[in-house]
């Protein structure tokens, strides 16, 4: 039986005064890989951030909206409330710790997933990325932007998190690092949910089940991946054919 | 040139007060963005409590003025944790309450002590040896000078570990860097913002101290550590905001230069001043130089 990992009812939010989303509604099936599309500017990345409570979601006339992630109402909550029930969030930009070693990084992670009962899983990590072993001593701010994508993609597989959100995750890689970050992404959907932004649909095409496509602020569409293979679609949605 | 040691030993045992002082300034500011107006006011508070303790001992001697400072850090870390917990907290996100919340509490707490204990400033019992001198050469070096150098070490070192290997340490770091990647990886950066403030103000407890007792010649006043945070905000700004290792080298360089010029300035007439006012040359230098400080994080 499919069950909803992340429910979200006509949310609506605002970053600086401007209205970024107008009334999103989201069901993500659990177990299931979705991936969110759209032009820049759509509210992709706003609806991330407002599921995990980093941006406020209000109703339409400015009360609470109602998302349920993971079978809990987290209207209201504190981010890291929200990802301690097992939502695991990769950034737009990576957002790794500059400053910080790879290893402190990964321990940052680890005192995340401490309350939930979860032990780190530092072999599983390293066996998926081998070079953040060899890394471990080094400034996360030295990396190149593939193995900084390595360590934020590690940073949430320290632990078994049944929930990944994950912001274009192959943005400003070269082709070999999104090829190894499509292959990474392929053996965590076996193990969790994943919703994802994405704008590269060739990526989308081998990744996601179901998409949702927005414009500007509401879901345009959303239906079953396999749509994304007519051309007129990507082009009304995307405005780009690919 | 034995005279220049001695002071260049005086110009650091200032730069370690300086330290412990915009240690924890710098902290609070790089972790929680909230400039602290309250900071002098935990040294102050400090001092006084150092005072009051010292004063119930019969004998001064080592043992006693480890208590002593053990009782200023104390009261520096109590006062801070509740200044963050209830002031500070109800005010995230919001920089002109936090000031003006900060600059109440210091006006305040200033205006209690000069109603409960007067304005005079009171004297600090403490052992003999400390008040005294070592003697190399022609040289007279006050202890004091020595155990505020040591102690500003001992608290660089402690710091540097707090903050490279414990768990609120590393979330302090990373928080300094990106406090919302911190929350998205499921950590409640509020503990760490206590744990901050409780830090800073235990160091500012034990500055307000070993002021007294190094440079003020065993007195405390209630406006003793806003004079002082005006010195410790210039060190943070020199150092570079959320620096430790900036507020350290800025430290010592700012007691240096201080000591230096208050020393081989003071015979020239209308020049008394001048120990103080290189200071702010050194800061309108490093700003127009490398305007984020010397190890700061880019704005």
């Amino acid at each position: 039986m499919t069950a909803l990992a992340v429910e979200a009812l006509d949310v609506h939010a605002s970053i600086g005064g401007s209205k970024v989303l107008q009334g999103i509604s989201l069901n993500v099936p659990s177990p299931g890989f979705t991936a969110i599309l759209g032009r820049n500017g759509v509210g992709k990345t706003t609806t991330l951030r407002t599921l995990i409570g980093q941006v406020k979601a209000t109703s339409k006339k400015g009360g609470t909206a109602p998302i349920r992630i993971l079978g809990h109402d987290v209207a209201g909550w504190p981010t890291h409330k929200i990802i301690r029930l097992g939502v695991g969030y990769i950034p737009e930009d990576r957002e790794v710790f500059a400053r910080l070693t790879v290893r402190e990084n990964l321990r940052l992670a680890e005192f995340g997933t401490a309350g939930v009962g979860r032990n780190a899983n530092y072999d599983q990590v390293y066996a998926l990325f081998p070079e953040l072993k060899q890394r471990s001593r080094q400034s996360a701010g030295t990396l190149s932007g593939g193995q900084q994508q390595m360590l934020a993609i590690g940073r949430v597989l320290l632990a078994d998190r049944p929930l990944l959100l994950i912001d274009e995750p192959t943005k400003g890689l070269s082709p070999k690092f999104v090829s190894e970050a499509v292959d990474v992404l392929e053996r965590v959907r076996e193990t969790a949910t994943v919703l994802m932004v994405e704008q590269n649909v060739h990526v989308v095409r081998r990744l996601a089940q179901q998409v949702v496509v927005l414009d500007h602020g509401q879901v345009a569409h959303a239906g079953p991946a396999s749509e994304l293979e007519d051309e007129s679609l990507v082009r009304r949605f995307l405005g780009v054919s690919q | 040139m034995s005279t220049f040691v001695a002071i260049t030993i005086s110009g650091l045992a200032l730069g370690a007060v300086y330290f412990l002082v915009s240690s924890g300034l710098s902290l609070i500011y790089g972790l929680m963005d909230v400039l602290n107006f309250a900071h002098g006011v935990f040294l102050t508070l400090g001092g006084y409590a150092g005072w009051a303790v010292a004063a119930h001992m019969s004998q001064q001697q080592g043992w006693t003025f480890i208590v002593t400072a053990v009782a200023a850090t104390v009261a520096g870390a109590a006062v801070a944790t509740f200044t963050e917990v209830l002031l500070i907290r109800p005010l995230y996100g919001r920089p002109v309450g936090q000031i003006l919340v900060t600059i109440g509490l210091d006006l305040a707490l200033v205006g209690l002590l000069e109603g409960g204990f007067g304005s005079d400033s009171r004297s600090i019992a403490v052992p003999a040896w400390l008040t005294g001198v070592t003697v190399t050469g022609p040289e007279r070096i006050p202890n004091a000078d020595f155990v505020s150098l040591g102690t500003g070490l001992a608290v660089l070192g402690a710091l540097t570990w707090f903050l490279r290997a414990t768990r609120y340490g590393i979330i302090i770091r990373a928080g300094a860097e990106n406090r919302d990647m911190v929350r998205a990886l499921g950590i409640d950066v509020g503990r760490a913002f206590t744990i901050v403030f409780a830090v800073g103000g235990a160091a500012a407890g034990l500055a307000g101290l070993l002021n007294s007792v190094a440079f003020s010649s065993g007195l405390i006043g209630p406006t003793q550590g806003d004079t002082l945070l005006i010195f410790a905000f210039i060190v943070v700004v020199i150092g570079g905001l959320g620096s430790i290792n900036g507020a350290a080298i800025a430290a010592v360089v700012v007691g240096l230069v201080q000591s230096y010029v208050s020393f081989y300035a003071k015979s020239g007439a209308g020049l008394s001043q001048l120990g103080n006012m290189s200071v702010v040359i050194v800061l309108a230098i490093v700003l127009l130089v490398r305007p984020r400080g010397l190890l700061g994080r880019i704005a």
